[in-house]
């Protein structure tokens, strides 16, 4: 009875002519709550897949539901409603505006939902609260450590509690230490109903998610579940 | 989805505009400057135009547009004519007429500073019997000294016109003139007159003592008439045949306050070119927008890629380049309209005019910029929202 929050059924994308296939007959879901990591090395078209799932790009064939509402249908602004109410995305090189306070900068996240500044400037405190940062809250990026940046980036992610967090490369940019807090920020979002979706070629960081897509020269080559094994262990 | 929109309130869309600029605003200042330099050309040549036709406006309003000068013309064979005698007792009884005067040139007198002056030498000045109210009809200002009056009338007493007294090396009045050949002492000197121009460079006697000396008759050759400013038209029409019912063409008619407007539509149409040069300005502000907004563009993509999955659709990313254009032009024609106030200021301050730029023109100036800023920035806007978000965040 319960609709996956996203479903992709043989979902392929090419670019160019002679067309190059990124992304070949894809079928997964996933379910509500759930955290995954697509692992994959560069190249092997985890980015597309994370696009494609984010709605910033169409396949070329095959349907994406997310939310049970069929993307392909969809118009170009009901797709924007649909990324500002639904979807929090999180990318390695933050794409923080400088010069703009860290309160801002996640304020920014409700800025397309219509939300009054006062509201959202509250909700934007609440949001680092969880990240940890109330105490850096009207520092700018630039006085920001690399780790710090990037759970502004996942405050302005969640601001606005979407169903589901798409990370691109997270941890990409971080040293272990840093990448580590972030992945349990996410691990912590993860535990109170959001569902996360790291796209990484980090088997350490894919290894700490309950479920890993391995993804390699544009197609599906595994499904792995180790939360049941897990769970079993313990 | 389940009927959400994406939504951005107009205040924040201002919002990001502002901030747009904030983030380079040497770049910002230096394309608004293209447009303000338009606009100050035009504000400035709108208002010194509509400054110094204030002051000719109220030089009408003080001297009257009432005014109508009657001069005798030529005859049937190009021969100069004289005014009948009771012209200006028929013409103060036409309705509608307040006050009638009259000159009448003597041909064959001349004036000189003394006698050794050559009789050649008359300077192009004119001797003339006036009428004791001529100086009240036509507003002509005294600079120094008194106007004929019934006692000087019949002496030789001599007023002079302000070209006159300084062709003749008059500043003082009690000098004495040679006229027609007879001593004549200066009792008057007139000042410029705006509205009888012609009374400049004459010298008046009284008509009793032209009679005297030199068998003047009291022809008048020209008739200056005011009356009810609603009837200068239809007295207009009666004066010809009123003056010389024999032969009412040759009588020339003219309202001196027409000429004065005329030499203000002249200066009018200076003004049209002017502001054709300065609309130049403003396209080649416009342009430097257009040039300004591209490149912001171009370089803003990761920004574009961010906004986009945020939530932003292509209308709201549309939108926010717009209205940042549109500052932007906003921002030079709002110092374009200040700086061309002030060239208006200095301008009428030096020339001792009052400041008048009509608000509609400092209000259309504004909008002009704004309407700039927004074709300016059209084509940018539209390539920005056009602008895939993927390839904008991988950029």
């Amino acid at each position: 009875m319960s609709v996956p929050l996203v479903s992709l059924r043989g979902v392929s994308r090419s670019y160019g002519s002679p067309p190059t296939v990124a992304l070949s007959h894809v079928d997964f879901d996933i379910d509500r709550g759930e955290m995954l990591a697509i692992v994959g090395p560069s190249g092997s078209g985890k980015s597309t897949l994370l696009n494609l799932i984010g709605t910033l790009d169409r396949p070329s064939t095959g349907d994406i539901h997310i939310d049970g509402h069929d993307t392909g249908a969809m118009s170009d602004s009901e797709l924007s409603a649909l990324r500002a109410f639904a979807i929090g995305f999180v990318f390695q090189q933050y794409h923080l505006a400088e010069g703009v306070s860290a309160v801002d900068n996640v304020a920014t996240g409700l800025l397309y939902s219509g939300v009054p500044a006062s509201e959202r400037r509250a909700r934007a405190a609440i949001a680092l609260d969880r990240v940890g940062l109330s105490a850096r809250a009207h520092h700018r990026p630039q006085e920001l450590s690399g780790g710090e940046r990037q759970r502004v980036a996942i405050a302005r992610a969640v601001v606005g509690e979407p169903a589901l967090i798409l990370a691109d490369e997270p941890t990409g940019a971080l040293d272990t230490r840093s990448g580590a807090a972030v992945v349990s920020i996410l691990a912590d979002l993860n535990a109170s109903g959001t569902t996360v979706v790291v796209i990484t070629h980090d088997h350490q960081v894919a290894e700490r998610m309950p479920r890993q897509l391995g993804i390699r020269d544009g197609e599906l080559v595994g499904d792995r579940r180790v939360g049941d094994l897990v769970g079993t262990a313990s | 989805m389940n009927g959400l929109r994406s939504r951005l309130r107009a205040r924040d869309l201002v919002g990001l505009g502002f901030h747009g600029l904030r983030a380079r605003p040497m770049r910002a200042a230096l394309s608004a400057l293209g447009i303000a330099i338009g606009i100050a050309a035009m504000i400035a040549v709108v208002g010194i135009s509509t400054s110094s036709e204030a002051l000719v406006k109220q030089k009408l309003a003080a001297l009257g547009t009432n005014l109508l000068t009657a001069a005798a013309g030529t005859d049937f064979f190009g021969e100069d004519t004289e005014l009948p005698v009771d012209a200006v007792d028929r013409v103060r009884r036409i309705a509608g007429v307040d006050q009638a005067s009259w000159s009448s040139t003597l041909k064959k007198v001349h004036v000189y500073r003394n006698e050794h002056i050559d009789a050649g030498a008359t300077q192009g000045l004119t001797v003339a019997a006036a009428d004791l109210e001529l100086l009240g009809a036509t507003s002509t200002p005294l600079a120094s000294g008194n106007w004929l009056n019934e006692a000087t009338e019949r002496y030789p007493a001599v007023v002079l016109g302000a070209k006159a007294a300084e062709r003749l090396g008059i500043v003082s009045v009690g000098s004495r003139v040679l006229l027609g050949g007879k001593q004549f002492t200066v009792v008057g000197i007139l000042d410029r007159s705006p509205l009888a121009p012609e009374l400049d460079t004459v010298a008046l006697i009284g008509g009793p003592i032209a009679s005297e000396l030199f068998g003047f008759e009291g022809a008048p050759t020209t008739i200056y008439e005011r009356g009810d400013d609603e009837l200068v038209a239809e007295v207009r029409e009666l004066l010809p045949a009123t003056i010389d019912p024999e032969s009412p063409s040759e009588v020339k008619v003219s309202r001196p306050s027409d000429a004065l407007a005329a030499k203000n539509s002249i200066d009018q149409a200076f003004t049209g070119l002017l502001v054709g040069v300065g609309s130049i300005a403003l396209l080649v502000g416009g342009i430097g927008v257009a040039n300004t907004m591209v490149i912001t563009v171009l370089e803003r993509r990761q920004e574009i890629g961010l906004r986009r999955s945020l939530g932003a659709t292509r209308g709201h990313i549309r939108s926010q380049f717009l209205v940042e254009a549109m500052l932007l032009a906003l921002y030079g024609g709002i110092a374009g309209t200040a700086i061309g106030w002030g060239i208006t200021a200095v301008v009428a301050a030096a020339n001792g005019w009052l400041v008048s730029v009509p608000a509609l023109v400092l209000a259309a100036g504004v909008g002009a910029t704004v309407i700039v800023g927004a074709i300016a920035g059209a084509l940018p806007a539209a390539r920005a929202a056009r602008t895939s978000p993927t390839a904008a965040l991988n950029a």
